[in-house]
């Protein structure tokens, strides 16, 4: 059952309520503060009492067009008004345009002596002066206790309290009524809980394991619902804000657009291109595995469609990760100076976890972001309930405005952490990152444990980080299985050998068959060459034949001749 | 707060004045106040000006004042308790709440008489 469903129970509208205007508080409250009646708020001295009723007097002056009373029985006019001067209340304004009347009530024992019996009318006289000075809606009492100390606790003005609150309630305004926290079991020091039955809020300030916590409680609210648990609260330079604990609930609407992961690699591993908006993503792996990095590329994306993102950095100051992310080619800083990012870092050791989620979920209120990084969870230190708890929370109220989450997550190598474990069931898509020892050295693998509602790969696949951030390797697997590193270099290696080889070989080959071919060619060459000179002698014979002939022919001739002659 | 005594009262107050009380010389300004008429404040009333014509013969000054009919000087004059009786004369101021129906502890209030030892 959520806060709205509560809020909207029929019951509820009978009760006027007065709005407080701190953030959460109302949402507690179902509202406000019971309109026309008193409310006690008891804590002890430091838990914020005096600015919890201011605050709502100046909401009510400035905000809800109620002017108000302060009663001061504790801090002058002018202290208050320093006091609160740096939360941005300009108390002296207030009281100049007639929106606030503060009366210091000053009751020093020691000047007042007592002869009869009294009443203390002239409180009534001042405190209803002041209410028709301003017309007023709201009166705070802080602290009522005071007229205990100076004028003794006795009968009379016990009394005089109980007429207080009656007359209070006839004059119709909402009161505020601070209380100084009694022993054991006590609410209040002097009881003052038994006059007020309305509404009281008690108001804590715990230490635990030297972290201070402020917590609030509604006590008892009659006549209606109140969130019923302790809530922690805050006090700083934006005033208070209280975070209401409760479960979001279920009830968040889904959505179906896609948040790409920043990596290309990534996003084709995730069936549909990235993550759900809205969605949770839990991001786990050991030191150096790059969560931050590949954090970086999911908020770099994001600004870069304009969207606007937090940073949390539970680890390293802004300034550090921007360096760092500078040396693998992603710029952030640009971002940061565009107003599209936001670093909010603090030391996980500053506040409770109930703290840290306070000011979180402020800034987150604040700033709306589309996208919000965590880095990482694992730096919340405290008992797992509280751990678990905490990060329920977170994830809720991130779900139930709609904002896409990166939570990473420090984990030992080779081991999945009994924490990751348990809030795995929070997350729709959970990203493993892990060193991948083997042949004597480490690379970098990631897979996806899960990712709801959509089919994605289930591949182990190997990311470099290089000067462009994270590149995912193309997986290579063979017959042994997937291989990383230097055993897929050398597998890629040895296979482009083989193909030179092949090559080679078959280069040779072709050399050799030129060489043979030319060789041949040559031989034939050769011979034609020798055949030629032969032919040429052959021919050359032949005519020294046919002149020796010719020349025998002569010679017969001449013998004949001769012979003829003779 | 700060008594305001005006110059003819500085005049009548001695430079000397201790603990000791109802000194020949000592004036006393007195003002009760009260809400509307009221027993207590009737009372009161009454209880003041015949302590006062006994004790104080002479040598006082009452100013009665209604805080229903002037209710700013409530908060002005520091008014809690009703009815409340403010001893401005001598300095420092005083103050007695009650009905005065005990005079023995009225005159310590405004310091007339030691407490007893």
């Amino acid at each position: 059952m959520t806060l709205t469903t509560l809020a909207s129970r029929p019951t509820e509208l009978e009760l006027a309520k007065s709005p407080t205007g701190i953030d959460g508080l109302d949402a507690i409250l179902f509202g406000g503060l019971p309109a026309g009646r008193p409310t006690l708020i008891a804590g002890a001295a430091g838990c914020g009492k005096t600015l919890f009723g201011l605050t709502f007097l100046v909401n009510g002056a400035t905000r809800f067009g109620e002017p108000g009373v302060l009663m001061s029985f504790e801090e002058r006019g002018e202290d208050l008004a320093t006091n609160v001067a740096s939360l941005g209340y300009d108390l002296a304004a207030l009281v100049a345009e007639k929106k606030l009347a503060i009366d210091y009530v000053r009751l020093e024992r020691s000047e007042i002596a007592q002869s009869g019996e009294y009443d203390l009318e002239g409180l009534f006289v001042r405190l209803g002066y002041a209410i028709d000075q301003v017309g007023a809606k709201r009166v705070v009492l802080d602290t009522l206790e005071a007229l205990f100390a100076g004028l003794g606790d006795g009968p009379q003005v016990r009394a005089e309290l109980r007429r207080l609150f009656t007359w209070l309630k006839e004059r119709g305004v909402t009161a505020v009524i601070t209380a100084e926290r009694g022993r054991e079991g006590q609410l209040t020091r002097s009881g003052l809980e038994e006059y007020v039955s309305d509404c009281v809020i008690g108001l804590d300030n715990r230490v635990e394991e030297q972290i201070t916590t402020r917590r609030l409680r509604v006590i008892k609210y009659r006549g209606s619902a109140h969130g019923t648990n302790e809530y922690p609260f805050l006090i700083d330079q934006g005033g208070i804000s209280v975070l209401p604990i409760t479960s979001a609930g279920l009830e968040h609407s889904i959505s179906d657009a896609i948040v790409p992961s920043g990596v290309t690699g990534i996003d084709a591993m995730l069936g549909e291109g990235g993550y759900y908006a809205g969605s949770s993503v839990l991001m786990s792996g050991s030191s150096g595995t790059g969560k931050t990095i590949l954090s970086a590329h999911f908020i770099d994306a994001a600004c870069e469609r304009k969207e606007r993102s937090i940073f949390f950095s539970f680890e390293e100051a802004p300034s550090q990760i921007l360096r760092n992310l500078r040396s693998v080619g992603i710029d952030l800083a640009r971002h940061v100076d565009s107003g599209m990012l936001r670093f909010e870092s603090a030391r996980p050791s500053l506040f409770g976890l109930e703290m840290h989620l306070v000011l979180m979920m402020r800034e987150i209120d604040r700033f709306k972001p589309s996208i919000v990084v965590v880095d990482p969870i694992s730096a919340f230190r405290g008992s797992a309930s509280e751990v678990d708890s905490t990060l329920l929370r977170l994830v809720d109220l991130l779900k139930v405005r709609g904002i896409t989450a990166l939570f990473t997550n420090l984990v030992g190598s080779h081991e999945l952490d009994l924490t990751v474990t348990r809030l795995s069931s929070l997350m729709d898509t959970w990203i493993g990152l892990h060193d991948i020892e083997a042949n004597g050295e480490r690379n970098r693998g990631l897979y996806l444990l899960k990712s709801r509602g959509m089919s994605h790969s289930n591949q182990i696949r190997e990311y470099l980080l290089t000067d462009r951030g994270v590149e995912l390797v193309d997986p290579y697997i063979g017959a042994e299985g997937v291989l990383t590193g230097s055993a897929r270099l050398s597998q890629e290696a040895s296979e482009r050998a083989a193909i030179l080889h092949r090559q080679q070989a078959a280069a040779r080959r072709r050399r050799e068959f030129d060489s043979r071919q030319a060789a041949a060619e040559r031989q034939i060459l050769d011979m034609r060459t020798a055949l030629e000179g032969e032919a040429e002698e052959l021919e050359a014979s032949a005519r020294q034949g046919e002149a020796e002939e010719a020349a025998l022919e002569g010679g017969r001739m001449t013998i004949a001749a001769r012979r003829g002659a003779a | 707060m700060k008594p305001t005594p005006t110059a003819s009262a500085l005049r009548l107050v001695p430079a000397d004045l201790g603990g000791e009380a109802a000194r020949p010389g000592d004036f006393y300004g007195l003002t009760l106040y009260v809400a509307g008429e009221t027993p207590k404040s009737l009372a009161a009333i009454a209880n003041l000006r015949s302590l006062c014509e006994t004790h104080l013969p002479g040598c006082h000054s009452i100013e009665v004042v209604d805080l229903a009919k002037n209710p700013e000087l409530a908060a002005k004059d520091e008014i809690v308790a009703i009815p409340t009786l403010v001893r401005r004369l001598p300095a420092p101021i005083k103050r007695i709440i009650g009905s005065l129906a005990d005079t023995e502890k009225v005159l310590i209030g405004l310091e007339v008489r030691s407490p007893p030892s």
